[in-house]
């Protein structure tokens, strides 16, 4: 394993909630991120799953400065981005760079898939407009379209499409760090397996690391060396691929590893759908996050925060059973 | 025996740029029967969501247009009926689940608002009751905190509680036909459980029909009775779910169904992939659309178009070595 390249310790974001239109008051706190800590080596694959809306966007979205974080530290490459003033950040952005779990809301509309891969390299003053025009059309070879696509407009793309663009626009400055949000989400599966391929020859390649952001286990399993979990704003387990698919500690991991689709339509029978309903980061359970959905909760989950444990092999979970 | 409710013959929908049009959607046929769900599969930009804003009659024009076809709806054919009357059987007979969540929902209006307008418009109940029952929905679709929530703006949401939201709202007017497109992409699995669950239910309750694009084969394993396989603006391959996934006949069902990751594998191996992009729709082959990725290809692949055609019962292909696919089961692929 390679040297540590980001470190995130006790990470928070709280969204406040207002009420009312003319004397907004505040009437509470969405805790998206919840004091996450997590380190990535270089090199590596880290996967973030969870179920929507735990905070996995909004945890790539802070790593990218694109939100300030309420609490604690990001250190990339040995200097902590929250300390870093506007131009620092500036020159920082093009080491870290995202591709967007939207295909459609992250492309400008008005703006032709030449224009779009070329902005990043625009707005870091790199290469004479020639050097671009090569670099743009050898982008876009690389995601699997063609020169011919260049001048066209996003709307033009079916949503596949539009995500092979912003992926070639992520590597444009080529970074250090990608956050892939859902970067295969909304492709078919076999340009999924396309874009997997791509992404992993281009980290061998260009020793990338990825933070990569899904709820498609299959695809985390494939792709990732170490998996998070998240539940409502917290990691409750984190773990080497193998061990975390293999030896599920947590009974969240365990609830999620059972849900995933059966690719057999003879054995079509309704799946287990966990008990309870999805609670709340506004007001979020006591103890344990996950007590009131969970099978094996005790009197001590509903009163006391579980802490991450190491159950050896770097296995981490947060759960009171074990 | 069920009743037809939707017969998609022969739909064509052209994107016209400049001289030559883009063949988003190039005769595409299938039917779908009252109660029962359609999954329609394929490469990204084969035309399927194209095929689901046809139904709906929401291609913009310019720069698209139906150029030919027929898609009779409980007996009415939807191409030929006045704007006013299509928006009447739209969300109200038919609804549609959008890919894109952001084109359904509106940025300066709340989630619960939104919602409610549409019961209000479809349920001749008042703004108030809509309101409620905007709440019910947004809980049936497992937002916590729905009171809370429906007062907030689609920027509020995570991707996946918009996706929520907007099924929310298709749901609410609970109709004969709905059109989901990608409608769990954005949803990890446990709510994505959850959201089949609850169309299936509906589907029982109401009998509707479902179409389901999705590029996620385990849901259509788990919810569809049958199976479109689209590439490059043409339905290539139908059939029953189980005869698709067990006996497929068409090259590129099969590189389909390679592709996906496999879950039970304990080594890490390279992705089986389709070599090659999808041609220009623009500029289309003069033969098999597939041809040029297919490593089965014949000189007669390049030069004639292979017609969608039953194969065995109920099972069409559009290949021209199909019914030798079918003889030697089992030994190619
Ligand atoms: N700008 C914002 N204002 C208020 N709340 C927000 C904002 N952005 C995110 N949130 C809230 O923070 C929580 C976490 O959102 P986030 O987008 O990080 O989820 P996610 O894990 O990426 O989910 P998904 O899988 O659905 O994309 C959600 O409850 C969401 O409503
Ligand atoms: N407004 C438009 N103008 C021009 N071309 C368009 C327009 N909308 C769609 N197209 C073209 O039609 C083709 C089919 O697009 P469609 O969105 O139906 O694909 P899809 O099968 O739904 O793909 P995906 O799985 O990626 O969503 C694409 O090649 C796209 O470029
Ligand atoms: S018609 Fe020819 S090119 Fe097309 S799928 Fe069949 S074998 Fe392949
Ligand atoms: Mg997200
Ligand atoms: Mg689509």
């Amino acid at each position: 394993m390679g040297p540590v390249i980001l470190e995130i310790e006790n990470l928070k974001k709280y969204f406040p909630v207002n009420k009312g239109i003319i004397f907004s008051k505040n009437v509470g706190m969405v805790k998206a991120v919840d004091g996450v800590s997590l380190s990535v080596f270089k090199g590596e694959t880290f996967g973030l799953v969870g179920e929507s809306g735990c905070g996995k966007s909004t945890t790539g979205r802070l790593i990218l400065q694109l939100l300030k974080p309420t609490g604690g530290s990001i250190i990339f490459d040995g200097q902590d981005l929250t300390k870093l003033s506007r131009e620092e950040m500036r020159q920082k952005r093009m080491e870290i760079q995202m591709i967007f779990q939207d295909p459609f809301a992250s492309l400008n509309p008005r703006r032709t898939v030449r224009e779009i891969v070329a902005e990043p390299l625009v707005i870091h003053n790199i290469g004479t407009s020639q050097e671009r025009y090569k670099k743009v059309t050898e982008l876009l070879e690389i995601v699997g379209l063609t020169s011919a696509h260049a001048e066209r407009y996003p709307h033009e793309f079916s949503g596949g499409q539009r995500q092979r663009i912003g992926i070639a626009r992520a590597l444009a400055l080529q970074p250090k760090l990608i956050v892939c949000d859902e970067p295969v989400s909304a492709l078919d599966v076999s340009i999924q397996a396309q874009i997997i391929n791509l992404l992993e020859e281009l980290q061998q390649e260009f020793s990338l690391t990825f933070l990569f952001i899904s709820h498609d286990l299959s695809v985390v399993k494939h792709i990732c060396d170490r998996v998070a979990v998240m539940y409502l704003g917290r990691i409750v387990e984190l773990a080497k691929y193998a061990d975390l698919f293999d030896n599920p500690i947590h009974p969240y991991t365990k609830a999620l590893l059972g849900s995933i689709p059966i690719r057999n339509p003879r054995l079509k029978k309704e799946r287990e759908v966990l008990e309870g309903d999805v609670p709340s980061p506004l007001n979020p359970p006591s103890g344990c996050h996950f007590h009131t959905r969970c099978k094996y909760a005790q009197g001590i989950c509903k009163t006391d925060s579980p802490v991450l444990k190491d159950y050896g092999n770097g296995h981490l979970a947060a759960c009171h059973l074990y | 025996m069920s009743n037809e409710l939707l017969r998609v013959t022969d739909l064509r929908t052209y994107f016209a740029a400049g001289p030559d049009p883009a063949k988003a959607v190039d005769g595409v046929t299938f039917s779908l029967n009252e109660g029962e769900t359609l999954g329609i599969v394929g490469e990204s930009g084969s035309g399927k969501s194209v095929t689901a804003m046809s139904i709906m009659r929401l291609i913009p024009n310019p720069p698209g247009k139906i150029v030919s076809g027929e898609i009779i709806f409980s007996g009415k054919n939807l191409l030929q009926l006045s704007e006013a009357a299509m928006r009447r059987i739209r969300g109200n007979e038919i609804s549609m689940i959008f890919q894109d969540p952001m084109t359904a929902l509106n940025p300066s209006f709340t989630i619960g608002n939104q919602i409610a307008e549409v019961i209000e418009l479809h349920q001749k109940m008042t703004s108030k009751e809509a309101g409620k029952v905007a709440v019910e929905m947004l809980k049936m679709v497992g937002i916590p905190e729905a009171e809370e929530r429906a007062k907030q703006y689609p920027h509020q949401f995570s991707g996946g509680m918009r996706q929520r939201a907007m099924i929310a709202m298709a749901l609410s007017c609970k109709p004969k036909l709905l059109i989901a497109d990608e409608p769990t992409t954005a949803l990890d699995v446990t709510v994505q459980a959850q959201i089949l669950n609850l169309m299936k239910k509906l589907q029982k309750e109401l009998n509707t029909s479902i179409i389901m694009i999705t590029h996620d084969l385990g849901v259509v394993a788990e919810t569809c009775d049958y199976v479109a396989v689209m590439y490059a603006g043409r339905c290539v391959e139908y059939s029953d779910t189980v005869t698709l996934f067990d006996n497929p006949l068409h090259p590129y069902t099969w590189g389909l169904l390679a592709s996906q990751p496999n879950l039970d594998s304990k080594e890490k191996q390279k992705l089986k992939t389709i070599k090659g992009n999808p041609p220009d729709l623009r500029n289309l082959p003069l033969g098999c659309n597939f041809a040029e990725r297919c490593p089965h290809a014949q000189h007669i692949c390049f030069e004639k178009e292979p017609q969608l055609s039953e194969i065995e019962n109920n099972h069409l292909t559009a290949c021209h070595f199909s019914k030798e696919w079918l003889s030697s089961r089992g030994e190619v692929s």
